[in-house]
């Protein structure tokens, strides 16, 4: 594990260990109820220090710095103030169809698709204790992409599309909660799972499921065969309101879960015998944390097609950016949700007026970042 | 058994498909008829069944190659991103140099895999470096490739976007089929396979050496170094030539050595023509498997051998075969 000793957030010790109330960093919560200061500190992914707070805030900013420049950026520049012009309904007639109906919805799209991407990998890393293990690598979004292509091909509609909008990010979410439940049942064993026997079937998995896509994808007439490319590439091109409500409810609807799940998130990061020793049901909590990693990335996944590294790059992001031992789950959303953003700023841009979908952006950004963390996890013995 | 196995299948790949041709119609072929159903044999079926033979044999070789050089149950070509390599390579081959006939990406094919394979092997070899006990771990290993293998796709999907034929030719060949070779293409690839099945016959006493650790077989006097590079080159030459024939077909450099291994022992001199021989028959076994499922049409070779082989993974991975730490 890591040696950042100064940083090790309070959870280390011993849940209600005696005398703990006055340890240094333990904020007013802690002395509120000093019996439950271990994790309680912790509970709120270390909230109380004032360096996650302040990362957070930062990062935060730089989301929505994101999303403001999303908007007024683009073939019609609109400045920010004629942005906010345009959402109070004062504007130009231009400037308010401009920013409401097209870049809007893009990037808000794009910032929960990201937030979704961002919160999933932390939740699989962590359960998997393997910063190499993102749903983008293991078989989700294999899965997704498989389901996605044959909503695609068979049900013959375009990807972005409003009137499709039903049938693929449900033949993604299906093919995603599939896989999962494929590999999650292949892994058990003797009553138990482990992360790494997860992550070789995933690997199996997404192996199969890739050849199924390709021979899908052979099989489809041309037209509908580049249709579905661009959406296995992942972009946020014409996505309109109606994507960025469905991510949005369905955040809704699990980021709560998520939050409450928050205790055995922190403690399965130490492992499974100190987890349980601890007194955590190690292994529901797994599914609990599994189902709900793979959810938010199916339904990202549904909403922008299969972007690869940002759930796979954003927690470890945030971990460093945070300086804590353990990942940090909101501020991993965060990060998720400002790279998302950025990348997709970068993919209208540098190629202007030509736009490249943002699955190639992350590709080519992720790709030195994951070939410095394989040769660094390599060197010091971990990421197995 | 094995050489009973490989003829079984070479009589079901040429025999059956859209359509199925008796026996004694092949022998006719055989003895130089060229009417009706023979015609079509000796046209069709032969130079495919040929194909399949060189490219199962190059796959199953080189899957068991690098599962010793590496140490790792798990060492496949197509896992470890050499294919994927050679699939960005092909991409890049039809998109910004437009070229249209499989003899002509063949050697980008080549290339890729190369590339792909040298990356994957420094990696490797830096995990060797580091973990003094003895080779990345499985996951560790399986992981790496697996990140490979998405970044190389993101970029060959990048280059296929930009140009819908590019995308009508690159997906049929990433799909990973034997339909629609010839003969031509076999006879070019086979000196590439000869090659290395000649440098593998060569440095296979060394290879078993190295199986008892590096500081062993250096007090043996095999050169460690020298060796893992030769036993990395003929991989990449035989992966590169199966993958420039046949499309990405994974999993068959997986299952193979693990099928043959219980047969034959540890004893490379036995297990590699083993695992040439029981490649063969696998790819051959599932090209024609492909063509009766989906008759008259065809399931390609390359997606039976997935179905096929990541059952097979999980089994292993289930029977504990591959553990967290290398043996």
């Amino acid at each position: 594990m890591s040696v950042r000793l100064p940083d090790q957030p309070i959870t280390s010790r011993p849940a209600g260990a005696p005398g703990a109330p006055g340890t240094p960093p333990a904020s007013r919560r802690a002395v509120r109820r000093p019996g439950r200061v271990g994790w309680e500190v912790a509970g709120l992914g270390g909230i109380a220090r004032p360096r996650v707070l302040g990362v957070l805030a930062v990062v935060l900013a730089f989301a929505v710095a994101g999303l403001v420049a999303s908007v007024s950026i683009g073939e019609f520049p609109i400045p920010a103030g004629d942005v906010f012009r345009a959402l109070t309904g004062t504007g130009g007639a231009d400037a308010t169809l401009i920013v409401r109906e097209l870049r809007l919805p893009r990037a808000l799209t794009g910032l929960l698709v990201g937030f979704a991407f961002g919160l999933a990998g932390a939740l699989m890393q962590a359960v998997t204790r393997n910063p190499l293990a993102s749903p983008d690598l293991i078989g989700i979004s294999a899965g997704a992409s498989t389901g996605g292509v044959a909503a695609i091909l068979i049900g013959g509609v375009t990807a972005a599309g409003a009137g499709s909008y039903a049938s693929v990010p449900l033949g993604a979410l299906v093919g995603a909660l599939v896989a999962a439940g494929v590999i999650y049942t292949m892994a058990f064993r003797d009553g138990t799972i482990t992360g790494f026997r997860f992550v070789l079937v995933g690997i199996g998995v997404q192996g199969a499921l890739g050849a199924l896509t390709s021979w899908l994808l052979a099989r489809a007439d041309i037209n509908e065969a580049s249709r579905a490319m661009v959406w296995l590439t992942g972009s946020l091109n014409g996505r309109g309101f109606e994507h960025a409500r469905w991510a949005g409810l369905a955040l809704l609807v699990t980021l709560p879960v998520v939050l409450a799940l928050i205790r055995p998130y922190q403690l399965l990061q130490y492992g499974d015998d100190t987890a349980r020793a601890l007194g955590l049901p190690v292994d529901r909590a797994r599914v609990a944390l599994l189902l709900a990693s793979v959810v938010l990335a199916g339904v990202a996944t549904a909403a922008a097609g299969p972007i690869g590294f940002v759930a796979l790059a954003a927690p470890q992001i945030a971990r460093r950016l945070t300086g804590t031992a353990n990942l940090p789950l909101l501020t991993s959303g965060c990060v998720g949700a400002a790279l998302m953003l950025g990348a997709d700023l970068a993919a209208r841009l540098v190629l202007a007026p030509l736009e490249l979908p943002v699955g190639v952006v992350t590709g080519a950004v992720g790709a030195p970042y994951l070939m410095w963390l394989l040769t660094r996890a390599n060197r010091i013995g971990r990421a197995g | 058994m094995l050489f009973a196995a490989v003829a079984l299948a070479c009589l079901a790949s040429v025999l059956l498909g859209a359509k199925n041709v008796p026996p004694g119609e092949a022998l006719r072929a055989l003895t130089g008829d060229r009417s009706g159903d023979a015609l079509l044999v000796a046209e069709l079926r032969f130079p495919r069944t040929l194909l399949g033979l060189l490219v199962g044999i190059a796959l199953g070789v080189a899957g068991t190659l690098a599962q010793e050089l590496t140490r790792n149950p798990l060492g496949d070509p197509g896992l470890l991103g050499v294919s994927a390599g050679a699939a960005l390579s092909v991409a890049t081959s039809i998109g910004v140099f437009g070229l249209t006939s499989p003899y002509q990406y063949v050697w980008f094919a080549f290339i890729g895999a190369a590339l792909a394979g040298a990356l994957v092997y420094a990696i490797g070899g830096a995990a060797r470096a580091s973990a003094r006990s003895g080779g990345a771990s499985p996951v560790k290993l399986a992981l790496a490739g697996a990140a490979i293998t998405a970044l190389l796709m993101s970029l060959t999907h990048a280059l296929v976007l930009l140009d819908v034929r590019t995308l009508d030719q690159y997906r049929f060949w990433a799909v990973g089929s034997l339909a629609g070779r010839d003969g031509a293409l076999a006879l070019q690839l086979a000196p590439f396979v000869l090659a290395a099945l000649l440098l593998t016959a060569i440095i296979v006493p060394r290879m078993n050496a190295l199986a008892l650790g590096d500081d062993l077989a250096g007090s043996l006097g095999v050169r460690v170094g020298v060796t893992r590079l030769l036993g990395a080159v003929a991989v990449v030459l035989l992966t590169g030539a199966a993958v420039a024939a046949a499309g990405p077909v994974t999993f068959v450099g997986l299952v193979v050595p693990h099928l043959v291994r219980p047969f034959t022992g540890p004893d490379l001199r036995w297990l590699l023509p083993g695992a040439g021989l029981a490649g063969a028959a696998l790819l051959l076994g599932a090209d024609a498997l492909g063509r009766l499922l989906d008759h008259p049409g065809e399931v390609p070779a390359g997606v039976v051998t997935a179905m096929i082989g990541a059952p097979f993974l999980i089994m292993l991975v289930k029977r504990g075969r591959i553990r967290e730490q290398t043996r």
